[in-house]
C-alpha cells in the first residue's frame, strides 16, 4: 500500500495549480497554457498509481480519514473503490487533454484555466468523498466553474444554457440536500453519534414509509445529472453553449456523477426502493435509449445530435445498474468509461471543426473529407467506437450491459438492443453529410487538416478505445469485486462494505 | 511451427498489412500492393498447409486470450481448425490473393493515397474474414462479421464523392445492422440458455436447448444472415453495393463476406439440427430468394447489378441446401461460388476498363472480337453458374437441388430447378449484349482493348478453378461433403432414399440449356427489338425492371416515417414543446411570481414599518387561536 496521501494531493494539485495561475500575469497566456496544462499533466501522472497500487480485493482503498468539523460529525473521508477508481483515472485523464484542446481559448485564458483546474479538484472530490457533507460541498462546488465555463465561454445563447443547467442540477441537489439532513438526523436520532460519514449512515436503519420519498429525492437529483428521460432537456442546451472542453468534461465526467451517484448513495442506501421501482427506472432508461437516438437522428446542429445520443447511451448505463447482473453492472461501468471516451472525443472533434469554420450545423458541410483525411479517419474511428463496433471500446460495455440485462429482463434488453441500429444510423448519417458526397461550399475547400496537437490529442484518446476494445481485462478486473458488492448490498438489502482491511459490518 | 501460431499468422498478417498501408499511405503510394499481395498471399499459402494438415485429422481449438470475463461469462479470443473452417480459410485467402493482383491493374489509375487506401481496406478486410471463419466462439464470429460490414462500407464508400457511392454504404451497413439486431438478440437468448457462447460448449451443452428456443435461436440467427447474406427481407443493400471498385465487389460482395451468413448458419448445425421449422423457413426464404433475384437480373441492364442479383440468388440456393438440412452442400456452392462468380465478377471489371467505366449492356455488343480472354473466361464463369457439367456451379447447385429433392421439399427443388433456367437465361443475355452482336455504341466499343496481363491472369486463374474445382465433390471420402460434414452435428436421417438422382440430372441440365437456348434465339438469331417485347409485357416489365418498388416501399414504410416522426413528435413537439415548455413555464412561472411579489419591496422604511405591523398582528392572531 502507498505510503503518501495520493487522493489529497490528487485533489490539491489542481487547486495549488489554480492559485499559481492566478498569481500569473494574465498578458502572458502562452505561459497560463503550458502551466495549466503541465498541472493537469502531473495530476494525471499521480493518479496512475492508484491503477497499479489498487488491489481489487480489499474494498476502499488509499482510504484518508480526519475529523473536519468535529462538532457536526463531518469527516475529511476519502477513498477509492473499484466503482471509483476509473472515473477518478477519466477524470485526470479527459482533463488534460480538455486543456490541451483549449488551446485556441482566446478569450480571458487566465481566468479559463482557473476555472478548469478548479473544475478538476472539485470532480475528483465528488468521486473520492466518502462523508456526505463533503461530497455534498463537492458537488454543489462543481456548478460554480461549470456554470462560468458556459455562461462566460459558451456559445451565442450561453447564458440562458448556464443558467438552465445550474438551475435544473439545483433543482436535484435541493431534493438531495433535504434527503442527506434527514438521513444525518435519522442516524443521530438511533445511534446519538452526529456524523456524516457514509458508512456509519449505511448501516443505520430508516423507517420504512420514509425511505420511497428519500430514494426520489436522490434518485431524481442524480437522474438529472445523468441525464435519464424526461430530465435531459438541459443537455443539449448546455452542449451546444459549452466551448468544446466543456462539453468534454460535461458529457464525461459530469454526467458520470449521476450514474456513480446511483451506484454510490441512491441504490445501495435504499435496496428495498430499487427492488420496488426498478421497472419505473428500467422503462425510462429504454425510453431514454430510443428517444435519445432517435431524437439524435434529426439534429441539424453535429454538437446536438452528440449530446441526444449521449442521452442514448446513458440510458445503456442505468438499463445495467438497474438489472443488477454481475455482467450488467460491469458492462455499464465499462460504458460509463466508454462514454467518457468516446463522447469526448466526438466532442473534441465537432470543436476541431467549429474551430475553423465557426459553425456546427452539418448542412454547411459535405465532402471534407478531401480536404482533412487525417480528421476524417479519426472521426470515423470515433464515430465507430461510439456506435458499438466490436473491436472498439463501445462494443464490450454495449454487449455487457445487454447480455446481462437479458438474462433477467429480456424484453427491456432487446427495446435497449435497438440501440445498436439507430446509433449507427444517426452517427453514420451525419457522417456521410458531413465528410462524402462533392464539396459543394467553398468555404470548405481551405480547410486545414488537423495540426500536431490535435493529432496528439486524438491519438492519446483513441488509443484506449481500441486497448478497451481488444483487451478490457485490465478494466473488468478491477471493477469485479467491487460491482459484487454493490450488486450483493442492493439484491441483499444488507450492506458489507469493506474499507481497506477493516471491514465495517453493517448488521448491527 | 505450431498450429496456432500459423493460424494466428493467417489472421494478423493481413492486419499488419493494413495497418502499413493505412498509417503510411502517403509514404507507400503505389507501391502498396508490394506490402498489400504478400500480406495475404503467405496465408494462402499457409492455409494450404493448415488444410493438408487437417486432411490428415488434425483438429484445432484453442484459446489465444481471454477477452471478456465477468462473472461467469467467459468469451477468449480463440481460433477453431476444422474441416468447415479450412474450406473457408483456403477459400477466402485464394481468391482474394488473386483480386489483390487483380486489383494493381484496375486500381492503377487511382491518387496514390487512393491506392494505398484501397489496399488497406482490402487487408483489412481479409482479417476480419479470417477472423470470423476462424473464430471459436460467436463473440468473436461478431467481431469479425461487424469488422467485413466496416470494410465493406468503406470500400463501397471509396468513391465517396459520388452521392450514390456514399449513400449506398450508408445502406449497406444499416441494413447490416438491422440483421445484426436479430443476430445479437439470438446470442443473449443462447447464452441464457447454455452459459456459453464457445462453439465447443455450445455443442456440448446442447441438449439444453429445447426445441422451441432452438427454433427462436435459429431465426434470430438467421436474421442476422440475411443482413449480411443479402436475403429477402434484407437483401436491399447488396445490388447498390455495387458502386464500389469492381475487385471490391469479386471479393467482397461476391466471393466472401457475402457468404458469411452460409458459414454461420452450417457453423450453428448443432442449434439448427433441433429446430427444423428454423431450417423451413431458411429454405422457403432462400427458394424464394433466389427466383425473386433471378427475375430481376432478366431485364436489368447494368453489367454489374445483373452480377449482384445473381449473387444474391446464388445466396438463395446455399440456403436452400442448408434450409433442406444439407449444409456441406451450401458450403460447397459456396466454396464453388467464390471462383466463378469472383472470376464473373472481375471479368466485368475488365469491360468495364476497356469501355472506360461504362456498365450498360444496352450500349455494347460485340467485344468478343476486342477482349478474348476476358470474353473466353466470362463464358467459363457463365457455363459454370448455369450448372452445365462439368463445371463447377454444375456439381454443387445440382447436390442442393438433389437434397431438396430426396429430403422431400419437392416444391422448393421444383422452383430451384425454374430458377436455374432463369440464371442460364439471364447469364446468357448478359454474354450476347455483351461480346456479341454488332456494338450498339460503335464509339464506345471501338476503343475497347484487353485488359494487361495483371488483370488476365487471375481471370484465368479463376477460370480454370472454375472448371475443376467441382470435381472435389467426387474426391474418395465422401468427396467435399463428407469432408464438411465432419464438423457439423447433422440430424439423424432415417432411410437414406438414393433415388431418381440421374433423372435429377438431367433434368438440370436440360433446363439450363433451354435457358442459354432462349437467350441465344432472342438476343442473337431472331434478335428482336427489345424494346417491343418490354411494350408487350409493360407491367411485368416495369415492375421487374423498378426491382418491384422495394426500396422506395421501405422508405415509405419505415425510414420516412422514422426520421419525420423522431422530428416533429419527439424532437419540436415531446422535447422543445412539453417538456423545454414545462421546465420554462415554472421558471417563468417564479419570473412572474417574483416580480409581483418584488414590489413588495418598495425601499421606503414606512412601508416596511407597515408589513412589520402586520406581520406581528398574523403572528400573535395564530397563536391566539390555536
Amino acid at each position: 500500500m502507498m505510503e503518501y496521501p495520493i487522493i489529497s494531493l490528487l485533489l490539491v494539485i489542481p487547486l495549488f495549480g489554480a492559485i499559481i495561475v492566478a498569481l500569473i500575469d494574465g498578458k502572458n497566456e502562452k505561459a497560463i497554457r503550458w502551466f495549466a496544462l503541465s498541472v493537469s499533466l502531473v495530476e494525471f501522472v499521480v493518479s496512475i498509481p492508484l491503477y497499479f497500487y489498487f488491489d481489487p480485493n480489499k474494498g476502499f482503498q488509499f482510504v484518508e480519514k480526519y475529523p473536519w468539523i468535529k462538532s457536526w460529525g463531518a469527516w475529511y473521508h476519502v477513498g477509492i473503490d473499484g466503482i471509483s477508481l476509473f472515473l477518478v483515472l477519466l477524470t485526470t485523464f479527459l482533463t488534460t487533454l480538455s486543456i490541451l484542446a483549449s488551446w485556441t481559448i482566446e478569450k480571458r485564458v487566465k481566468e479559463y484555466m482557473i476555472a478548469f483546474l478548479f473544475l478538476e479538484t472539485t470532480m475528483i472530490g465528488v468521486f473520492v468523498a466518502l462523508d456526505f457533507l463533503l461530497f455534498y460541498l463537492f458537488w454543489e462546488l462543481l456548478l460554480i466553474p461549470m456554470f462560468l465555463l458556459i455562461g462566460v465561454w459558451g456559445g451565442p445563447r450561453r447564458v440562458y444554457a448556464a443558467i438552465k443547467f445550474f438551475l435544473y442540477t439545483m433543482a436535484g441537489s435541493v431534493l438531495m440536500l433535504g434527503a442527506i439532513i434527514y438521513l444525518y438526523w435519522n442516524h443521530y436520532k438511533l445511534t446519538g453519534d452526529l456524523s456524516f460519514d457514509i458508512f456509519d449512515i449505511y448501516r443505520t436503519s430508516l423507517p420504512p414509509s420514509v425511505i420511497p420519498y428519500l430514494f426520489f429525492a436522490f434518485a431524481v437529483s442524480f437522474a438529472i445529472k445523468v441525464p435519464m428521460w424526461p430530465f435531459h432537456t438541459w443537455l443539449p442546451d448546455a452542449h451546444v453553449e459549452a466551448p468544446t472542453a466543456g462539453s468534454v468534461i460535461l458529457a464525461g465526467i459530469l454526467l458520470k456523477m449521476g450514474t456513480y451517484g446511483f451506484m454510490r448513495f441512491c441504490m445501495p442506501l435504499f435496496p428495498q426502493a430499487v427492488g420496488e421501482y426498478s421497472y419505473l427506472f428500467l422503462t425510462l432508461s429504454v425510453i431514454g435509449i430510443i428517444y435519445g437516438a432517435l431524437v439524435a437522428l434529426v439534429q441539424e446542429d453535429i454538437k446536438k445530435l452528440v449530446a441526444y445520443s449521449s442521452v442514448s447511451h446513458l440510458g445503456t448505463c442505468m438499463l445495467g445498474l438497474f438489472a443488477l447482473t454481475p455482467e450488467s453492472v460491469s458492462g455499464s461501468l465499462l460504458q460509463m468509461i466508454n462514454h467518457g471516451i468516446s463522447t469526448g472525443a466526438l466532442f473534441l472533434l465537432v470543436g476541431m471543426i467549429y474551430d475553423r469554420r465557426h459553425t456546427r450545423l452539418i448542412s454547411e458541410y459535405g465532402g471534407i473529407a478531401k480536404v482533412m483525411p487525417i480528421y476524417a479517419t479519426f472521426f470515423s474511428i470515433t464515430a465507430f467506437s461510439s456506435c458499438g463496433l466490436p473491436g472498439l471500446n463501445g462494443f464490450i460495455g454495449e454487449f455487457l450491459t445487454l447480455l446481462g440485462t437479458f438474462k433477467v429482463y429480456p424484453l427491456f434488453a432487446i427495446l435497449g438492443a435497438t440501440a445498436t441500429v439507430f446509433s449507427a444510423a444517426y452517427l453514420l448519417w451525419m457522417y456521410k453529410r458531413v465528410f462524402f458526397h462533392e464539396i459543394t461550399n467553398p468555404e470548405n475547400l481551405k480547410l486545414k487538416d488537423l495540426d500536431f496537437r490535435e493529432i496528439l490529442i486524438m491519438l492519446a484518446i483513441v488509443t484506449p478505445m481500441f486497448w478497451i476494445g481488444l483487451y478490457p481485462k485490465p478494466f473488468l478486473d478491477k471493477m469485479e469485486p467491487a460491482v459484487n458488492t454493490f450488486i450483493e448490498s442492493v439484491k441483499s438489502a444488507k450492506n458489507t462494505f469493506v474499507v481497506d482491511k477493516v471491514v465495517y459490518n453493517l448488521e448491527k | 511451427m505450431e498450429i496456432k501460431d500459423m493460424a494466428l499468422l493467417v489472421v494478423l498478417l493481413p492486419l499488419v498489412g493494413a495497418f502499413i498501408n493505412g498509417v503510411f499511405c502517403w509514404k507507400v503510394g503505389k507501391k502498396a500492393h508490394l506490402i498489400a499481395v504478400p500480406a495475404i498471399a503467405i496465408p494462402a499459402v499457409i492455409a494450404l498447409k493448415l488444410a493438408y494438415m487437417v486432411v490428415n485429422g488434425l483438429r484445432f481449438d484453442d484459446v489465444v486470450y481471454w477477452w471478456i470475463t465477468v462473472g461467469n461469462t467467459k468469451i477468449p479470443i480463440g481460433f477453431r481448425l476444422d474441416e468447415l473452417s479450412t474450406v473457408m480459410v483456403v477459400t477466402v485467402t485464394f481468391v482474394a490473393t488473386w483480386i489483390h493482383i487483380y486489383s494493381i491493374g484496375y486500381m492503377h489509375e487511382e491518387t496514390d493515397r487512393g491506392y494505398a487506401k484501397y489496399f488497406s481496406y482490402l487487408n483489412l478486410f481479409c482479417f476480419f474474414m479470417l477472423t470470423l471463419v476462424l473464430a471459436n466462439n460467436y463473440v468473436l464470429l461478431f467481431v469479425g462479421w461487424e469488422g467485413v460490414g466496416l470494410c465493406s462500407y468503406l470500400l463501397i464508400g471509396y468513391w465517396y464523392e459520388k452521392t450514390s457511392a456514399a449513400n449506398a454504404g450508408l445502406k449497406a451497413f444499416i441494413t447490416n445492422r438491422v440483421g445484426d439486431f436479430g443476430f445479437l438478440i439470438g446470442l443473449f437468448v443462447l447464452y441464457k440458455v447454455t452459459g456459453s457462447l464457445i462453439y465447443k460448449d455450445v455443442i456440448e451443452k446442447a441438449n439444453l436447448l429445447t426445441p422451441e428456443v432452438a427454433t427462436i435461436v435459429g431465426l434470430l440467427l438467421f436474421s442476422g444472415a440475411t443482413g449480411k447474406s443479402a436475403q429477402i427481407p434484407l437483401y436491399v443493400w447488396l445490388p447498390d453495393a455495387m458502386e464500389g471498385p469492381t475487385p471490391v465487389s469479386a471479393l467482397i460482395h461476391a466471393a466472401t463476406m457475402v457468404t458469411a451468413g452460409v458459414y454461420m448458419t452450417a457453423r450453428s448445425s448443432v442449434i439448427y439440427s433441433m429446430a427444423p421449422i428454423a431450417l423451413d423457413v431458411i429454405a422457403v426464404v432462400g427458394v424464394a430468394t433466389a427466383m425473386f433475384a433471378a427475375s430481376m437480373a432478366l431485364v436489368n441492364n447494368d453489367l454489374k447489378r445483373i452480377l449482384a442479383y445473381s449473387t444474391v440468388s446464388q445466396l438463395g440456393y446455399m440456403f436452400v441446401g442448408v434450409g433442406v438440412g444439407a449444409y456441406s452442400a451450401g458450403i460447397f456452392h459456396l466454396f464453388t461460388h467464390a471462383f466463378f462468380k469472383g472470376l464473373l465478377f472481375l471479368c466485368s471489371g475488365s469491360v468495364m476498363h476497356a469501355l472506360h467505366g461504362e456498365l450498360d449492356i444496352q450500349k455494347m455488343g460485340g467485344l468478343y472480337d476486342k477482349m478474348k480472354i476476358t470474353a473466353l473466361t466470362f463464358i467459363v464463369g457463365a457455363l459454370a453458374i448455369a450448372g452445365i457439367p462439368p463445371l463447377a456451379g454444375f456439381w454443387s447447385k445440382d447436390s442442393i437441388l438433389h437434397h431438396a429433392y430426396v429430403s422431400g421439399h419437392r416444391g422448393i427443388w421444383l422452383v430451384g430447378t425454374i430458377t436455374a433456367g432463369m440464371t442460364a437465361f439471364y447469364m446468357f443475355r448478359l454474354i450476347f449484349l455483351t461480346f456479341f452482336g454488332k456494338p450498339r455504341d460503335k464509339h464506345l466499343v471501338e476503343h475497347a482493348h484487353e485488359s494487361p496481363l495483371i488483370m488476365t491472369i487471375p481471370l484465368i486463374v479463376l477460370a480454370i478453378g472454375s472448371i475443376l474445382v467441382g470435381f472435389a465433390a467426387i474426391l474418395p471420402n465422401g468427396g467435399f461433403e463428407g469432408f464438411v460434414n465432419k464438423a457439423l452435428v447433422l440430424r439423424e436421417v432415417g432411410g437414406h432414399h438414393e433415388e431418381e438422382a440421374s433423372f435429377l440430372i438431367i433434368l438440370s441440365v436440360v433446363v439450363a440449356l433451354i435457358g442459354i437456348g432462349i437467350a441465344y434465339s432472342m438476343y442473337i438469331k431472331f434478335a428482336p427489338d427489345p424494346r417491343r417485347l418490354s411494350q408487350t409485357l409493360r407491367p411485368l416489365y416495369l415492375l421487374l425492371y423498378n426491382k418491384y418498388y422495394v426500396d422506395e416501399i421501405y422508405f415509405a414504410l419505415f425510414i420516412n416515417p422514422t426520421v419525420e416522426i423522431s422530428r416533429w413528435a419527439l424532437w419540436k413537439f415531446v422535447d422543445v414543446m412539453i417538456i423545454d415548455g414545462i421546465v420554462n413555464g415554472v421558471a417563468n412561472f417564479f419570473g412572474v411570481v417574483s416580480s409581483v411579489v418584488r414590489r413588495i419591496q418598495t425601499g421606503y422604511i414606512p412601508d416596511y414599518g407597515w408589513l412589520v405591523i402586520i406581520g406581528v398582528i398574523l403572528i400573535c392572531g395564530i397563536k391566539l387561536i390555536f
